[in-house]
């Protein structure tokens, strides 16, 4: 079972503080979607209200279509991993899997049955005897994770739940729980503020900032077409470059007047939207690409930064003639 | 100075364990009174203060007031704890420091005060009477231990709890309970061991059916003997065991 989740126009204040300012978004069912943005932009917020455990000062939220204004958290049809995972150290991972169901007054043998279906799900069959404390912090992850799902949620709620894992093991397992999501089918909304983490998981990714939605889209359309400025560069290295009257500190172009946005990876000898020769002041190689600080010629206030090739074999003080591949142009 | 240190650790020692020892040493005289010289070993003081049916009968009665005193105590300590930890009332601070201030107050004054009370309700002195007392001591303990031991690693679990569909007594019964086991099995055995030494409140409080201090009272004003030894080595040898039981299980484990 999936559903929907619809939030109309909420907000969110704790006292003169406001946390969400009239946040409107609509998840579809079975969807993938990630509440992204830096602390304290109001994501956190947004997720325990869907949950259940904070009432919207203003506005409404509708899970499959029911309303859920003074519903409790146990009464919701979501559930929610946390970040610290919050696991019962005192029940073995069988007992802790299958406590949502001993909840829902499911007989012992058929919870135990679902419980080790879980633990398989989840990458840890045959460790139902095990206590919490013997697992690694992934592997905990992966137990809050199946008791999460043990009760097959309409919603599934995920407070950064990679947060406190080492970047390896969290790159697994954003693969990992991009696979189960599309196992089960349940709707994910998952809070980040990795934007990595994001693109590599999300169907569609929420840009928050200062309790606004500031962008929602797929992964691709938010980092290459962003909607605002924050969301172009919270998603990723980009220069910024002030157009008006059709020019460029480097010439004319012809774009709109307001900000141009190249992201570094955009710019190369071959780029339609022309900057002209450029100086090389820095390069360094990362491996995956050359980085570079380049000079405009005709601009020699601007510095921008490019990322080349892997072959290309940059000398400093040289002089390339680079254009953009892609760019938007926004409005501060 | 090595050596200085040494004696001064066996004075402190002997400071504190030499009236029991004497205690003890004296339970096993063979003679009438329990004074030097000490003229053999005996255990006849022993049998005769096992087969003492009043003595058996406050002995039981000790432990019926310390066991359900002490469950009484924990149970409201814990439940206030758990309350004053995690919701945010006006005046908590308040109500905190009221529920560990009788900590401060003399056992005496809060006898009398009991005493002063129940004879105003028409309370009779009874084992029930002296078992609320205990509960009056004993809960500003449980209520501290309880509320130190909460923590935000309990509070997230609760959480999870409530979330998975548990109402709010089965988040108390299977989780914020279970978790703090612990703690919760070291306020109860401190519980029991204050009660079933307690003395004052049990004197004043009771009437036909005694506790045990109270019984070695009655025996102690008909003059010393080794008898009263006896008991009084029976006493501590309980206290002992539920501490030692104490450290060997909770308190090694929480470590």
């Amino acid at each position: 079972m999936t559903a929907g989740v619809s939030i109309q126009a909420v907000s969110q204040r704790y006292g003169t503080a406001t946390a969400l300012d009239a946040v409107s978004l609509e998840i579809a069912a079975g969807e993938f979607v990630v509440l992204l943005g830096p602390s304290g932009c109001g994501k956190t917020t947004l997720l325990n209200i869907i949950g259940g455990f904070a009432e919207p000062t203003k506005g409404h939220v509708l899970i499959g279509g029911r309303d859920m204004a003074g519903v409790a958290p146990k009464d919701r049809p979501t559930t929610t991993v946390f970040q610290d995972y919050a696991l019962f150290p005192h029940m073995s991972l069988r007992d802790n899997v299958a406590f949502g169901l001993r909840m829902r007054g499911v007989d012992r043998t058929r919870r135990a049955a679902k419980a080790d279906a879980m633990l398989a799900l989840v990458g840890l069959e045959g460790r139902g005897d095990r206590r919490p404390h013997e697992l690694s912090g992934g592997q905990r992850q992966r137990v809050a994770l199946a008791r999460a799902l043990a009760v097959e949620p309409e919603v599934l709620l995920l407070d950064e739940p990679l947060g406190a894992l080492d970047l390896k093991l969290r790159r697994q397992m954003q693969e990992e729980l991009k696979a189960i999501q599309r196992r089960v089918g349940t709707t994910f909304v998952h809070v980040t503020h990795d934007q990595e983490e994001a693109m590599a998981i999300a169907d569609r990714i929420v840009v928050m900032n200062a309790g606004r939605v500031e962008d929602f889209g797929p992964p691709r359309q938010v980092y290459l077409h962003p909607a605002t400025l924050f969301t172009a560069s919270f998603m990723g290295e980009v220069n910024r470059i002030p157009i008006s009257g059709g020019r460029a500190p480097f010439g004319p172009v012809p774009v709109p007047d307001g900000t141009l946005c190249l992201r570094p990876e955009a710019i190369s000898a071959t780029g339609p939207l022309r900057i002209g020769p450029c100086r090389v002041a820095d390069a360094a190689f990362f491996g995956t690409h050359v980085q570079a600080h380049v000079v405009p010629l005709s601009a020699p206030d601007l510095r921008l930064a490019v990322h080349l090739p892997q072959s290309a074999a940059v000398e400093v003080g040289a002089v390339l003639d680079l254009g953009a591949e892609t760019f938007v142009v926004l409005q501060a | 100075m090595r050596v200085l240190s040494w004696l001064y650790l066996a004075v402190a020692y002997a400071f504190v364990f030499l009236p029991v020892v004497v205690l003890v040493v004296f339970s096993f005289q063979d003679g009438r009174l329990p004074v030097p010289p000490f003229k053999g070993v005996t255990l006849d003081w022993y049998a005769k203060v096992l087969g003492d049916e009043d003595l058996m009968a406050a002995l039981l009665n000790s432990l019926l007031v310390a066991v359900v005193s002490s469950l009484v105590a924990l149970i409201l300590g814990f439940l206030a704890a758990h309350a004053l930890a995690r919701v945010r009332l006006p005046g908590s601070v308040l109500m905190r420091g009221v529920l560990i201030a009788p900590m401060t107050v003399s056992y005496l004054i809060i006898a009398l005060g009991l005493l002063t009370v129940f004879n105003q309700m028409g309370i009779r002195p009874s084992l029930w009477a002296t078992g609320i007392g205990h509960v009056v001591i004993n809960l500003p303990l449980c209520f501290a231990i309880c509320y130190a031991a909460m923590g935000d690693h309990q509070k997230n679990a609760e959480r999870a709890a409530r979330d998975l569909g548990a109402a709010e007594w089965q988040v108390l019964a299977l989780v914020s309970a279970p978790m703090l086991a612990a703690p919760l099995a070291a306020a109860f055995f401190l519980s029991v061991t204050f009660s079933w030494d307690e003395f004052i409140i049990a004197f004043l409080l009771t009437r036909f059916d005694v506790t045990l201090p109270v019984e070695i009272w009655s025996m102690l004003k008909s003059g010393l003997s080794p008898a009263t030894n006896a008991v009084g080595s029976l006493v501590f040898l309980v206290s002992v065991t539920l501490v030692i039981l104490l450290e060997l299980t909770i308190f090694r484990r929480a470590k």
